[in-house]
């Protein structure tokens, strides 16, 4: 990472505790503009705790941090406004058209109307989708879907798009068709923070960290990772590093 | 004997979109059978017909000699099923979802206990929580204590590890390997192309179609294609590169590296050059060995062609 580029993310310490239960403890890190961050980790190892709190829809217990400019303490429905979400358990609303999703979407984000005409014209030219706009979500194949729910999460042009798993459950051809709106998205200069259980995926990151107990146990490149771990992929990282949990999920 | 599952000439349709296209398929007793497609390939609908929640439009299924609609009371003892979406209760508690499920089928926890003892050993520990306040991973291993609780013969599971971690993976097939070695048929589909290698056969299914069975090994064998690594510092840019260059069939991402399909002139020293003079920092071409997923995708690019 170069320390003359902008950091999006910068939090220090962060921690979460429910009870006596310390689901995120005292985690630091930066992440830049326009980088891919691969922020893996085991189930129940505190990722959508942390993800949570970054967004700002959770209140750390301790620790402090910026993300989008935004103190994640004082100022978490600014946050709202630069970032996007979308995750594949939740992203688009099925029972709604195409445009009602959008319209939906941008209406949240507090897009004036003549933003969302001019917003909506672009995203139906750049994925073609004219001809669905009247179709209902639950009616359109899971490639286009996809490829929906992630400019709609992006539709007003955050600076940092969360996708917690947004290829879970998903074939080999559409998970890669995925990944490519996520390149093209991260070369224009959005920052991309994504959860991932396909090892391969986290490849292609710029960076991943690997949460184990709530700590981050290991950051770099995925090029470095597997240099110090002495592993050919990520995958075998991740085993010997995930190996090291003690709690239950 | 008997084949475990015999389906043969299975059609469904709903409305004008045909889920299922003459489908036939047999697997063996005491098999571990994995299914693989794409979303929307007519998987589920599938499942649901061996669960007998289905009927088929033509075509039979039968299963352990039982015909799915005809004996379907009788089959319902006999399978287990894990949907693809959570399957259990979550107002209720561990044990109560387990006792639920138990009650069902007439049977009791304590009997058939030994059967889940290796799946439920972590679950053990909070027999109180809710289902629904269990991590991902836990889910599924309640759901699978649920489905098997009755002691059924055949277990179908519709992609039981999405959204469970590498590790958890893992320890979830070892269970499902010991299960087999118990006798139990599985009929086992998944998103991850490294489960299917843990199959005995996989059928792989697109458009409601089967379009081949076989072994992995002799499914990776049958992969004839000319593949190569692609690798370089801007991965993006060497993408749309190589997608560009008449002499590729395809090109996509393969972990740390692309796979590029070359027709019969592509020429990897030649590519090289060529990409290294268009400004791609660091780039390296070299042959690949090919795996389930270069046939999947070589599979769903065949069929987008049709």
């Amino acid at each position: 990472m170069k320390s003359n580029v902008e950091k999006v993310i910068s939090v220090s310490n962060l921690t979460k505790r429910f009870g006596s239960f310390t689901a995120v403890d005292h985690i630091s890190f930066d992440v830049c503009r326009g980088e891919i961050f691969g922020f893996l980790g085991a189930n129940g190892a505190g990722k959508t705790t942390a993800m949570r709190m970054l967004c700002g829809l959770s209140r750390p217990t301790e620790g402090n941090g910026r993300v989008a400019g935004c103190d994640i303490l004082t100022q978490t429905e600014m946050i709202k406004r630069h970032i996007g979400y979308m995750s594949q358990k939740f992203s688009l609303y099925s029972e709604l058209t195409v445009d009602e999703n959008i319209r939906l979407f941008s209406t949240i984000y507090s897009m004036t109307d003549v933003q969302i005409m001019e917003a909506s014209s672009r995203l139906y030219a750049e994925l073609g989708m004219e001809s669905m706009r009247r179709t209902r979500v639950s009616d359109i194949p899971v490639g286009w879907r996809q490829k929906l729910a992630f400019a709609t999460a992006t539709i007003h042009r955050p600076d940092i798009v969360f996708l917690d798993e947004p290829t879970g459950g998903v074939d080999p051809v559409t998970r890669r068709k995925f990944w490519e709106h996520i390149y093209k998205a991260s070369s224009e200069g959005m920052t991309i923070f994504v959860t991932t259980h396909y090892l391969d995926e986290a490849e292609y990151c710029d960076r991943v960290s690997i949460m184990v107990d709530g700590c981050i146990s290991a950051l770099d490149s995925p090029a470095a990772l597997k240099r110090k771990y002495h592993a050919d992929t990520i995958d075998e990282v991740f085993r010997i590093v995930a190996s090291e949990a003690k709690r239950d999920e | 004997m008997t084949p475990a599952i015999e389906i043969s000439g299975v059609t469904k349709r709903y409305g004008s979109l045909t889920a299922l296209d003459n489908v036939s398929l047999s697997v063996s007793r005491g098999e571990m059978f994995g299914l693989i497609g794409p979303d929307g390939a007519g998987k589920s609908s599938l499942y649901r017909i061996l669960a007998t929640l289905l009927s088929p439009d033509s075509g039979y299924a039968r299963i352990d000699g039982l015909d799915s609609v005809a004996d379907y009371r009788r089959l319902r003892s006999i399978i287990g099923y894990m949907p693809e979406k959570f399957s259990l209760y979550p107002d209720l508690t561990v044990s109560e979802n387990l006792e639920f499920f138990a009650s069902l089928f007439g049977v009791s926890v304590d009997d058939n206990f030994d059967l889940i003892e290796s799946v439920f050993s972590q679950l053990r520990q909070f027999p109180d929580r809710k289902a629904g306040a269990l991590s991902g991973g836990m889910k599924q291993k309640l759901a699978l204590s649920c489905a098997l609780i009755h002691r059924p013969r055949i277990l179908l599971l519709d992609e039981p590890t999405t959204g469970v971690d590498a590790v958890s993976r893992s320890e979830f097939w070892d269970i499902l390997s010991t299960l087999r070695d118990k006798g139990i048929t599985i009929v086992v589909s998944t998103s991850y192309m490294d489960e299917a290698t843990r199959c005995q056969r996989i059928a792989m299914i697109d458009n409601g179609r089967i379009l081949d069975v076989d072994t992995p090994r002799r499914l990776i064998s049958r992969l004839d294609e000319n593949l190569f690594n692609a690798s370089s510092s801007d991965m993006f840019s060497l993408l749309n590169h190589l997608r560009s260059m008449p002499e590729v069939i395809d090109c996509y991402t393969f972990g740390a590296t692309l796979h590029v399909v070359g027709r019969e002139d592509f020429n990897p020293d030649k590519a090289m050059d060529f990409l290294s003079h268009s400004g791609l920092p660091d780039v390296r071409i070299y042959p690949a060995k090919g795996d389930i997923e270069d046939l999947f995708i070589k599979l769903t690019r065949y069929e987008e062609q049709c």
